[in-house]
């Protein structure tokens, strides 16, 4: 079975338990082809990692799981992305409403330059998840709590997150995507911007978060990726080369070029 | 001797090393001497309005007791103020100069001056200044009381240095014998400079009484442009803005808006001027000369300043910052007006504030709108009233003053440009402000 792919991989997968599910998704950037035909399982309750060299087009899927690529006006997405079997390419998904159902974090930290409050309590107040101030603090401090920060912060609520370290604005921003309270997180490469620290720190709160998100990741780092996913697909030039389950592609890739990347012949 | 028997020694210097320093002096002595002769001509610049402007500041006055003879003033005597209002302003010279005389004798100075010539030395605005007091209540008609007058431009010119005994030789506004006379006075202190708050505050006066000239409604005017332009060019740049740079997509229309805002920054504020008559005035039939249209056509002046700041300052809020709310779910108009917004106030203002400087020292399109030439003197009451009244503003009455012929006025127009700078300058000090304060380093 040396030759078997990732669609003959596919149907190995239970298919109750596929939180999103992907179907030859195609990318392009004016004419340029970003995706070509992917087709992806995301599993609930599991990290899934996406790794492959830069411009492979991993970063690109992830912001088609919230439809950020919306923001771009060049940017075309063709194929079907079901989200508990929804469409969320059907003209009648508002991506203002998914995109509170799948949250992201991104490459660089983006903390608003506002309070470390103010930074978690801006999703909730937007999607009216909190009544009363009450309400609020409870979900700030919850969320803090998750994102494993709170200890840090507890004190300093009301100064600007702006002010705080690389790894705990990271952090923030993983708490405040979680503030409303998604299904789905999203993660473009959240620790390239962190000391190995940091990195370590917000590869344990990941792992954490396993149990209560959806949680896929991109990132460079082979070693990241198989310290805290549970499935992993490997992107190169545009296509979903492989995808399984994270020991196997690390130990036995049924790619060649899988191989040649995690063994660092490419990339 | 190692540094010498090393044939590539760091302490030998090579001639292209020398050639290329000895550019690099070459190229900062250049700097130095730009940034100097600059620094120069800012001096001379400075120097010669602070030289010629700040006289304006100062006016001689004359202290006098005027009895307000009923015999002159209101022959019938029974205080009818319909027939008072009779007696023109020309009925008040003669109690005006019995005053001067009054003084004259108290200080025991003799004058060779015929009564014409004695009165000269006061202002042209000293009668009717007696007649609106009187006015203001006829019981006054029979009383003496003391007034402050201002002196002639004339004499005035010359407590300033500005004419001696000679050069009036063969004038026929002032004469030796008068100078001679208020130097007499001046040391009795009946005449003295004072600091003249009404060059700051009051209205232009007529071509006769340069002294009683003042910028104060010109300034008021200049306000109600600011107004005009402010209310209008802000809300308008800024959401023009936001919808260029945050919501529109980038296509051939919006390339060509683009571009035509960027050439509309560079057109002559005279066609904005010659366009604001034809279609506000010609067309609209809006009233000439008023704050509104002027304000209308800086708006056009100043909207393309303030677009370009805007959305410069839009377009420095780093992307991050947009995804980082709409990855949480806010929609676009939430991202711009919570977050984005916020961190370009900032530059929207400074932006603002440049343009509405530019707008505040602007003369050309005022010509063609009539907002040059007209003489206002009345301070408007209402806000309607400063909108919509006839009005001048500062950059045109200094220009107003300056192609009069009386030197007194070319004085007048030197106070007005400091008076002009110093609003310059506190705008933009105020611009520099806002960008230190309030700039935000990611």
């Amino acid at each position: 079975m040396k030759d078997q792919t990732y669609l003959d991989r596919e149907s190995n997968l239970t298919p109750g338990i596929s939180k999103i599910s992907a179907k030859n998704v195609n990318v392009y950037y004016d004419d340029v082809q970003a995706l070509k035909d992917v087709s992806v399982e995301i599993e609930k309750n599991a990290v899934t990692s996406f790794i492959g060299p830069s411009g492979c087009g991993k970063s690109t899927f992830l912001r088609c799981l919230n439809r950020m690529n919306d923001t771009i006006d060049i940017c075309k997405v063709t194929g079907q992305i079901l989200l508990e079997g929804e469409d969320i390419y059907h003209p009648k998904i508002d991506p203002v409403q998914l995109r509170a159902k799948v949250g992201m974090v991104f490459q660089k930290p983006n903390p608003f330059p506002k309070s470390v409050y103010d930074n978690i309590a801006y999703g909730p107040k937007i999607h009216g998840l909190a009544n009363t101030k009450s309400d609020l603090d409870e979900i700030v401090e919850k969320s803090l709590r998750r994102a494993a920060i709170w200890d840090e912060v507890k004190d300093r609520l009301s100064s600007p997150a702006t002010g705080l370290s690389g790894g705990q604005q990271q952090r923030i921003c993983i708490a405040r995507a979680i503030a409303t309270s998604p299904d789905i997180l999203l993660m473009d490469e959240p620790c390239s911007a962190l000391d190995p620290i940091a990195t370590a720190q917000v590869e344990e709160l990941i792992d954490e978060l396993r149990e209560n998100f959806c949680v896929v990741i991109v990132t460079h780092s082979m070693q990241q990726a198989a310290r805290v996913s549970q499935k992993t697909a490997f992107f190169h030039l545009g296509s979903l080369v492989e995808f399984g389950d994270t020991e196997k592609i690390f130990t036995n890739p049924n790619d060649p070029r899988t191989e040649s990347y995690i063994t660092g012949r490419i990339g | 001797m190692t540094e010498t028997s090393q044939t590539n020694s760091l302490f030998k210097i090579s001639d292209k090393t020398k050639n290329r320093n000895a550019a690099e002096r070459r190229f900062r002595i250049y700097g130095i001497l730009a940034i100097s002769i600059g620094l120069l001509m800012l001096l001379v610049l400075a120097s010669t309005i602070i030289l010629r402007g700040t006289s304006a500041f100062q006016q001689t006055f004359i202290t006098l007791e005027v009895d307000l003879l009923e015999s002159k003033l209101d022959k019938k005597g029974n205080r009818n103020i319909d027939d008072i209002k009779k007696v023109s302003t020309f009925g008040y010279s003669p109690i005006l100069v019995n005053a001067l005389k009054k003084v004259l004798e108290k200080h025991e100075i003799s004058t060779s001056l015929k009564k014409k010539a004695l009165g000269g030395i006061i202002s042209k605005s000293a009668p009717s200044q007696i007649r609106d007091f009187v006015l203001e209540d006829v019981n006054r008609i029979g009383q003496t009381v003391e007034f402050k007058f201002l002196v002639n431009g004339w004499i005035d010119g010359y407590i300033k240095g500005r004419y001696s005994r000679e050069s009036v030789a063969n004038s026929k506004f002032a004469s030796a014998e008068q100078f001679d006379l208020i130097d007499q006075l001046l040391e009795v202190g009946v005449v003295e400079k004072k600091f003249n708050f009404d060059f700051i505050f009051g209205a232009d006066a007529s071509d006769q009484r340069p002294e009683a000239a003042g910028i104060g409604v010109a300034m008021v005017g200049s306000f109600y442009l600011m107004l005009v332009v402010l209310v209008l060019s802000l809300p308008l740049g800024v959401a023009a803005s936001i919808y260029l740079e945050e919501f529109a997509k980038q296509n051939a229309f919006t390339d060509i808006i683009e571009v035509t805002i960027s050439n509309l920054a560079a057109v002559p504020s005279i066609v904005f001027g010659i366009l604001g008559l034809a279609v506000f005035i010609n067309y609209m039939h809006l009233p000439q000369s008023t704050p509104i249209v002027g304000g209308l056509v800086l708006t056009l002046m100043t909207l393309p300043t303030i677009i370009i700041s805007t959305r410069a300052s839009l377009k420095s809020v780093p992307p991050s910052i947009r995804d980082a709310a709409l990855g949480l779910g806010a929609s676009k108009m939430q991202t711009v007006f919570h977050h984005v917004l916020p961190l370009a106030a900032p530059g929207i203002l400074t932006g603002t504030i440049i343009g509405m400087a530019q707008a505040l020292g602007e003369s050309a399109p005022l010509l063609l709108i009539g907002m040059i030439g007209y003489v206002a003197t009345n301070m408007p009451t209402t806000i309607s009233e400063g909108l919509l009244s006839p009005n001048s503003a500062m950059p045109a009455q200094i220009y107003e003053w300056a192609k009069r012929a009386d030197p007194a006025f070319i004085e007048r127009a030197w106070g007005g440009i400091i008076i002009l700078l110093i609003f310059l300058l506190t705008m933009n000090t105020m611009a520099v402000i806002l960008r230190r304060r309030f700039e935000r380093r990611w």
